[in-house]
């Protein structure tokens, strides 16, 4: 093992993601402070990229890495006496054993990350800083890595960064993992912030070409650590497999030339079987053990899809019934919305439309192009053309991201009612189709 | 570590006291304060009317207003300071405050700590 040759920086790299989060929770749990965590997982890993090369990876990287780290923390306390001692009393005040823990033995050194999930993902900070914190410091992404994965400058990430350590610096939010009781309280916080960046890394997946950290990836790999961590919740297991049913699908999700395919017109060969299978396996167990949860349901939506081998031979019946049983659990717009095209598949068209009407007036509705897209579609399935153009330039209207703008304005040429056919800017498109 | 629990009272039945929450329940809860060693004040304002705001200006001068009036529904009828390990603790005791019900809201502040 020793004197294994590292040939390029992204294996290290690779390597070090991973680590980096596990020193940093360790790092956080001795000594109580990010950034001080932060500052010594940052040296180590330095120290061990100018070390390892020449003289070897040490049998146990993992502890060679936290051993350093912590001795890099010391030396800066040591440094730094007005920082140490207002950690002393910080940790004097939450009764914690003011000692850093022992030395890692066994498998290298305890995963202490399931309680930095808790604290990226606290409800008292802002929504937007959680997902960063958690791809900052559970993923290892640097914070240029974070900021191109949310499409914000470097210097504006930095700064939602910085604001939220201050505020679990100075708020004093706690690095801990909540009590039995108060865990399915705190639980979907996390699972929250997982799958918003596994969403946001499909909304924002529209081919271009800048190179962007795969957000739908890292989230997957975060829930499988969060997995691990705590194996007996069964909506971690039932976001796993959501993740994985849907991530399933990727290839097919959009054509050569970046363009969005719906579910109905993918092509099924391209679906990756294994993702399928164990997201199959997760659901199973998701939905057996306990009480069925919001993510073990749309995970079992999502396996429907994934089993059938087209939209005609869908189990539209069963997708139904769980979309009732999801609306019983968590009652939303955008699930009825959903339940109304399934119920459209499993009736035809006029019966997922009356459905969609009597949504109307949903505030949360009204600027969601997937809803005007939807009702669109089952316009367009009736015949009823004019109708269907209105709603598909209401889409358009609304819509964000460029395949699925590529996509509408296809569909809406679709009609026949489309005026001036060769502007191809659809946002120039006026409403007077009318309905 | 100190936090201020900052009451905002909800909509108010005819006797003052918040929606859904009796006076019993303040004692209660200010009992339970006083019993978990975590109390460091905590003071009940007296009524709106009763408030005058004074500001001084450039010059020096003095000016003396009454009010204000309750303009926002957020209007300050109490607070707690208490004395817990961290913020976890401190928003568990503001949940258990009354006037976090009722339409009322509890807003929880560290107090700036310059020592050290």
């Amino acid at each position: 093992m020793e004197g294994r040759a590292i040939d390029t920086g992204a294996a290290m790299e690779a390597l070090f993601r991973e680590e980096r989060g596990r020193l940093l929770a360790s790092l956080t749990r001795g000594f109580g402070d990010l950034d001080l965590a932060e500052e010594a997982a940052s040296e180590a890993i330095e120290a061990a990229l100018a070390h390892w090369p020449a003289h070897g990876v040490p049998s146990r990287p993992g502890a060679w890495l936290l051993t350093t780290a912590r001795r890099k923390a010391v030396d800066r306390l040591r440094r730094d006496q007005a920082y140490a001692a207002r950690l002393a009393v910080m940790y004097v005040e939450a009764g914690r054993a003011a000692s850093t823990p022992a030395e890692g033995t066994g498998a290298e050194f305890p995963d202490e990350r399931l309680q930095l999930f808790f604290t990226c993902a606290h409800p008292a900070l802002p929504a937007p800083a959680r997902g960063a914190l958690t791809l900052r410091y559970l993923a290892g992404l640097t914070t240029a890595e974070v900021a191109r994965a949310f499409l914000v400058p470097t210097a504006t990430m930095a700064q939602r960064i910085v604001r939220a350590k201050r505020k679990i610096r100075e708020a004093r939010i706690p690095f801990r993992v909540p009590d039995a009781d108060e865990l399915p309280r705190r639980l979907p916080d996390v699972l929250q912030v997982l799958y918003s960046l596994f969403t946001e890394g499909y909304a924002a997946s529209s081919g271009e070409e800048l190179q962007r950290p795969d957000l739908a990836e890292e989230s997957i790999r975060l829930t499988r650590i969060l997995r691990r961590l705590l194996p007996s919740e069964h909506e971690v297991a039932g976001l796993l497999a959501l993740m994985l049913l849907v991530h399933a699908r990727r290839a097919a999700r959009t054509g050569p030339d970046g363009e969005l395919v719906l579910l109905e017109a993918q092509d099924r060969g391209l679906w990756d079987r294994d993702l399928i299978e164990e997201g199959r396996v997760l659901v199973t167990e998701a939905l057996t053990e306990g009480r069925a949860g919001v993510y073990g349901v749309q995970a079992a939506i999502a396996a429907l899809h994934d089993e059938a081998v087209d939209v005609a031979s869908t189990d539209w019946a069963q997708i139904v019934a769980l979309y009732d049983v999801l609306l019983a659990l968590a009652p939303s717009p955008v699930v009825r919305l959903n339940r109304a095209v399934a119920v459209a598949m499993r009736d035809g068209p006029e019966a997922g439309l009356v459905l969609l009407d009597e949504l109307a007036d949903e505030e949360r509705l009204r600027h969601h192009h997937p809803y005007a897209a939807a009702r669109a579609e089952l316009l367009h399935r009736l015949g009823r053309l004019p109708e269907a153009a209105a709603a598909y330039q209401r889409a358009l209207e609304l819509v964000g991201t460029e395949p699925e703008r590529r996509y509408l304005w296809r569909r809406l040429r679709a009609t026949g009612q489309a005026s001036g056919d060769a502007a191809g800017a659809p946002e120039d498109s006026g409403s007077e189709q009318g309905g | 570590m100190k936090y201020m629990l900052l009451i905002n009272a909800g909509s108010a039945d005819a006797d003052g006291t918040a929606v859904g929450c009796t006076v019993q329940d303040w004692m209660d809860y200010d009992a339970s304060v006083r019993d978990a060693g975590i109390l460091v004040s905590a003071e009940s304002l007296a009524d709106l009317v009763t408030a005058t705001t004074v500001q001084v200006g450039p010059d020096g001068e003095r000016t003396v207003v009454d009010g204000p009036f309750a303009e926002s529904r957020e209007l300050l009828g109490g607070f707690y300071v208490i004395d817990v390990p961290d913020l976890d603790a401190a928003l568990d005791w503001a949940a258990r405050c009354p006037g976090a019900r009722g339409g009322g809201a509890v807003v929880v502040r560290p107090v700036a700590d310059f020592g050290a």
